[in-house]
């Protein structure tokens, strides 16, 4: 059998983007040694790609924002299917993260008094996003990196070892997570990983571990995100006892590039929007206006001219319906492509050239500037470019307590970031992810920390299981051994397929049935995988490794989606078109059972009254039953 | 619109490997890393190409195209002749790892040996203020996606193994002049910039600001300042402080 290198750390955190080094930052702060792994280089997580910025309600340019007025745009943006408790927490602590990174070095961009300066942003009430142009995932990233390499040099100035207190696992991907004891004494113990660059094996013990791993999106064929999102960290999760919520939430955004059919679905940020841009299809009518919702009809503007107003005197005007959330104008475009009013490459235009001057733009949105310049040969200061969905974020992820981040179910699992449910409901407003990083990763480095002290008080020691490893490595050199002929790379195209024409922005249970059929044909041929080559930094036999958690994934959100009979959010169903009050109170958990997944249903915990009183009735009851509203109204008086 | 090129690919471990040639369709829009993806999937599985974003943002998939160091996503078929064969070879100065992806370490641990931000002493997080002017100079250097193409092309280092041990290359440089014109930093690196992380090695030959993808000004505006005000304390070694504030006068 293969060797492995033995090593042993408090806290493994699996994933270096954002909430993966907060985690590890708060962590290491409080006096544990960390592992950091990554399945790419150190500062190369997807979170270096995020652009329009971090939602904090500093009130820094509208002196009227406060955290209750994000918490209260987070639910309605989440159509009040959210974890009540992770919204209030993010919100609440939002702009002491932003202000932590600031002390760390991150220079965003400022308002003119020398404060960070604001951007507006789908469904935020105020201008609330704290951004460095387009590129602020760039920014976010490397200050948490340098922040990190900050605690290495403490630590090298005590120990004369950089990586005594941290070490960052660049290129190494964990497969597996371990677990040691039985009933109410099953806890983690550990995880196993291979070095990208020589495929060899280490082993490393942990009582606590820290699933940070990211999204889902390379299970779709038109999508934003890169080959790291294969869903590990939810699979990971599933298979060591945790649960996944909302997986059936998938959001699609709605300006993703078309053209060149190679970048296509590559991300335009949602700063076109905030900053200017309008949406018009090919017969050039502004036709978000059809399309808003009623339960937003009071925050939106019913013509462009009341709509333009608002760029300059946003009190007393109601916003562009260009700014509606995500998944509002994602449908629209659809609706309005199907309707055959697209433009030539099947998407809508998107256009700021009209309403900013040339060198505004380009200091707004500069690599919105060069993207389309040097990738489609499009000047979007003098011409509108065409857009359409992209599959971008999943808000679905592991189940955890909301206050400590510990995954519902298995002692010493944490999860933060979006690999983790519930703060975002059925859809995430535009930059509540970065601020989610930073607010659950800290919580998460924390507890985790403090779990690791309160399972050495109770004796509980990592050790791992030496037969459970022997059979993880003997697992994870199957694909050498094998001689079916099955191509990693056709399997994992056809699956996106199967994702992005089946389970898709528009679901019918006709279509998602045949995607569970096809993805269980799937998981029978990648059996016969067959991986060339030798071990050292081989893409084919690490795509055959990730293949069977993105097809596990892949096969939660079906069947969460098939089971959910309404729309809303990021789920919407041709045959159940409508928001349902009863499914409002369900989450749906998947778990494997038995090597079975199983979906239940598992009703929401509801709003604390004082957090209701900040809605008002007449809103709450578009999503509410009246029952509900009643024993609400009862709470308050 | 489609059409069939030929590449060249370096292929091999350690030093030993040669180019290899595989022809396959090339479609309107692509890019080069397009055209690799295409080979890995449906002839070389094994095929070792570094990226994640696809779109310049990641500075994951350096290598050389034709001999000139880029961004593989970022450099289209169409900017190349057609008809030609197309050569990919991994970076030049760093050692190979497998095929195209090489071992940036170096770039790593010398990053390592800049000392971090330090603010003033008891200012409290929410309580900086700095103007959009003081902060834009600091904020291009940000821009670096640590692509490590300068790095790479970097003269001082390439072909030069011996020097790498006293050159920390632009990138790094780049960052104590970042931090040096950050508004509130109170640390002064400039003494390390010359002794320990080799300044003056770099003779101003801006062929790392040639290749740098986010068009940073590497030599014009970080390497030639800090030179300057390196050489302006080794005269007088009080002009640091005055340098700090300088910064602030010469914004307006
Ligand atoms: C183009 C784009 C633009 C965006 N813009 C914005 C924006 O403006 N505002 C906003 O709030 N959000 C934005 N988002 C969303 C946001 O960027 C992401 O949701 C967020 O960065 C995810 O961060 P994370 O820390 O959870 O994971 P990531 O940053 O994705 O990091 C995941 C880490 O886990 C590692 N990993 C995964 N699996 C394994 C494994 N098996 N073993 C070891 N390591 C593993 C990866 O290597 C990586 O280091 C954007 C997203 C995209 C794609
Ligand atoms: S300017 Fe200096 S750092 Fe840049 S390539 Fe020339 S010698 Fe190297
Ligand atoms: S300065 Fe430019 S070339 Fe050098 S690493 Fe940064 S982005 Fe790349
Ligand atoms: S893949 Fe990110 S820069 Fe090319």
């Amino acid at each position: 059998m293969s060797d492995y290198v033995k090593l042993s750390y408090d806290v493994v955190v699996i994933g270096a983007g954002g909430a993966g080094l907060r985690a590890a930052i708060s962590a290491r702060e409080a006096g544990k040694t960390v592992a950091v792994m990554s399945k790419s280089l150190f500062g190369k997580a997807h979170t270096v790609m995020a652009e329009g910025g971090i939602a904090a309600s500093m009130a820094n340019v509208n002196p009227k924002d406060n955290w209750q007025v994000h918490f209260r745009d987070t639910m309605r943006g989440g159509k009040f299917l959210n974890n009540y408790r992770m919204a209030e927490l993010h919100a609440k602590e939002a702009p002491d993260c932003v202000w932590e990174l600031e002390s760390w070095g991150a220079l965003f961009d400022r308002t003119k008094d020398g404060r960070i300066s604001q951007r507006n942003f789908g469904g935020h009430e105020y201008p609330r996003l704290a951004h460095v142009g387009d590129r602020t995932g760039l920014e976010m990233i490397r200050t948490l990196q340098q922040k990190v390499v900050a605690l290495q040099q403490q630590d090298f100035k005590a120990t004369g070892d950089y990586e005594s207190g941290i070490r960052v696992f660049a290129e190494c991907t964990v497969t597996k997570i371990f677990m040691t004891g039985e009933g109410d004494n099953r806890r983690v113990s550990g995880v196993l990983a291979y070095w990208r660059t020589t495929g060899e094996f280490i082993v490393i013990e942990t009582s606590a571990v820290v699933i940070a791993t990211g999204g889902i999106g390379k299970s779709f064929k038109v999508t934003s995100n890169s080959w790291e999102y294969t869903g590990d960290g939810h699979a990971l999760a599933l298979e060591c006892g945790g649960s996944l919520i909302n997986m059936e939430f998938v959001q699609f955004h709605p300006t993703g590039m078309v053209w060149p059919p190679s970048v296509r679905g590559l991300l335009v940020t949602e700063s076109v929007r905030g900053d200017g841009g309008v949406l018009t299809n090919s017969e050039g009518r502004r036709f978000m206006f059809d399309y808003i919702p009623e339960v937003f009809k009071s925050q939106y503007a019913d013509t462009e001219e009341e709509a333009d107003r608002w760029y300059t005197d946003p009190d007393n005007n109601k916003r562009p319906p260009e700014l509606l959330p995500r998944d509002e104008v994602a449908r629209a475009i659809n609706a309005e492509v199907k309707a055959g009013r697209g433009s030539p490459h099947g998407g809508v235009y998107l256009d700021v050239s009209k309403r900013l001057a040339p060198d505004v733009i380009k200091a707004k949105l500069p690599s919105m500037w060069h993207q389309f310049k040097e990738l489609a040969d499009v000047d979007i200061t003098q011409e509108p470019m065409e857009v359409g969905p992209t599959c971008h974020y999943v808000m679905g992820g592991v189940e955890v307590d909301p206050d400590t981040t510990a995954a519902v179910g298995v002692n010493g699992l944490f999860c933060a970031g979006e690999a983790a449910g519930g703060l975002h409901g059925s859809n995430r407003l535009g930059g509540n992810s970065l601020s989610d990083l930073l607010v659950f990763g800290r919580r998460a480095g924390i507890y985790a920390a403090e779990y690791v002290d309160a399972a050495a008080t109770k004796g509980w020691r990592p050790a791992i299981n030496e037969n459970d490893v022997t059979d993880a490595l003997e697992w994870a050199l199957k694909p050498f051994t094998m001689t079916g002929g099955e191509n990693p790379y056709t399997i994992q195209h056809e699956l996106q397929e199967v994702m992005n024409d089946l389970v898709g922005i528009i679901r019918t249970e006709h279509e998602m049935t045949l995607a569970l059929k096809s993805i269980e044909d799937l998981t029978m041929r990648i059996a016969f995988l067959n991986t060339t080559g030798g071990r050292s930094y081989n893409p084919g036999w690490n795509l055959a490794l990730d293949l069977p958690k993105q097809l596990l994934v892949s096969k939660c959100i079906a069947l969460a989606a098939l089971t959910r009979q309404e729309s809303r959010g990021g789920h919407t169903r041709d045959d159940f078109p409508m928001m349902d009050p009863y499914w409002r109170k369900v989450n749906l958990v998947c778990t494997v059972d038995d090597g079975e997944l199983v979906v239940e249903k598992k009703s929401l915990v509801s709003m604390t009254n004082d957090l209701q009183t900040l809605f008002d009735e007449v809103e709450l009851g578009k999503y509410m039953t009246a029952a509900e509203l009643d024993t609400a109204g009862q709470g308050q008086k | 619109m489609s059409y069939t090129a030929l590449f060249r690919i370096w292929r091999g471990d350690k030093g030993e490997g040669s180019l290899q040639d595989y022809s396959t369709q090339v479609n309107e829009g692509e890019v080069v890393l397009d055209v690799l993806h295409r080979i890995q999937a449906e002839q070389e599985n094994d095929l070792a190409i570094r990226w994640n974003c696809k779109a310049g943002k990641c500075g994951s998939c350096s290598a050389e195209v034709n001999g000139k160091p880029r961004l593989m996503c970022l450099t289209r078929m169409n900017s190349l002749p057609e008809g030609e064969p197309v050569t990919i070879t991994p970076l030049r100065t760093f050692p190979v790892i497998r095929d195209l992806v090489t071992d940036v370490t170096y770039n790593y641990v010398k990053a390592r040996e800049v000392p971090a931000f330090r603010p003033p002493e008891g200012l409290k997080p929410g309580e900086y203020r700095m103007t959009q002017e003081d902060v834009s100079r600091s904020q291009e250097f940000r821009k670096c996606i640590e692509c490590f193409l300068c790095q790479n092309t970097c003269h001082a280092v390439r072909d030069h193994e011996e020097n790498k041990k006293y050159f920390a290359g632009p990138r790094v440089l780049m960052r104590v002049t970042e931090l040096d014109m950050h508004p509130l930093d109170t640390l002064d690196r400039q003494e390390l910039a010359q002794e320990e992380l080799g300044l003056g090695y770099c003779n101003i030959t801006k062929c790392c600001t040639q290749v740098c993808p986010e068009h940073i000004k590497i030599t014009d505006n970080a390497l030639i300042p800090l030179k300057e005000r390196v050489a302006d304390r080794k005269y007088d070694p009080l002009l640091w402080l005055g340098s700090k504030i300088k910064v602030r006068k010469d914004a307006d």
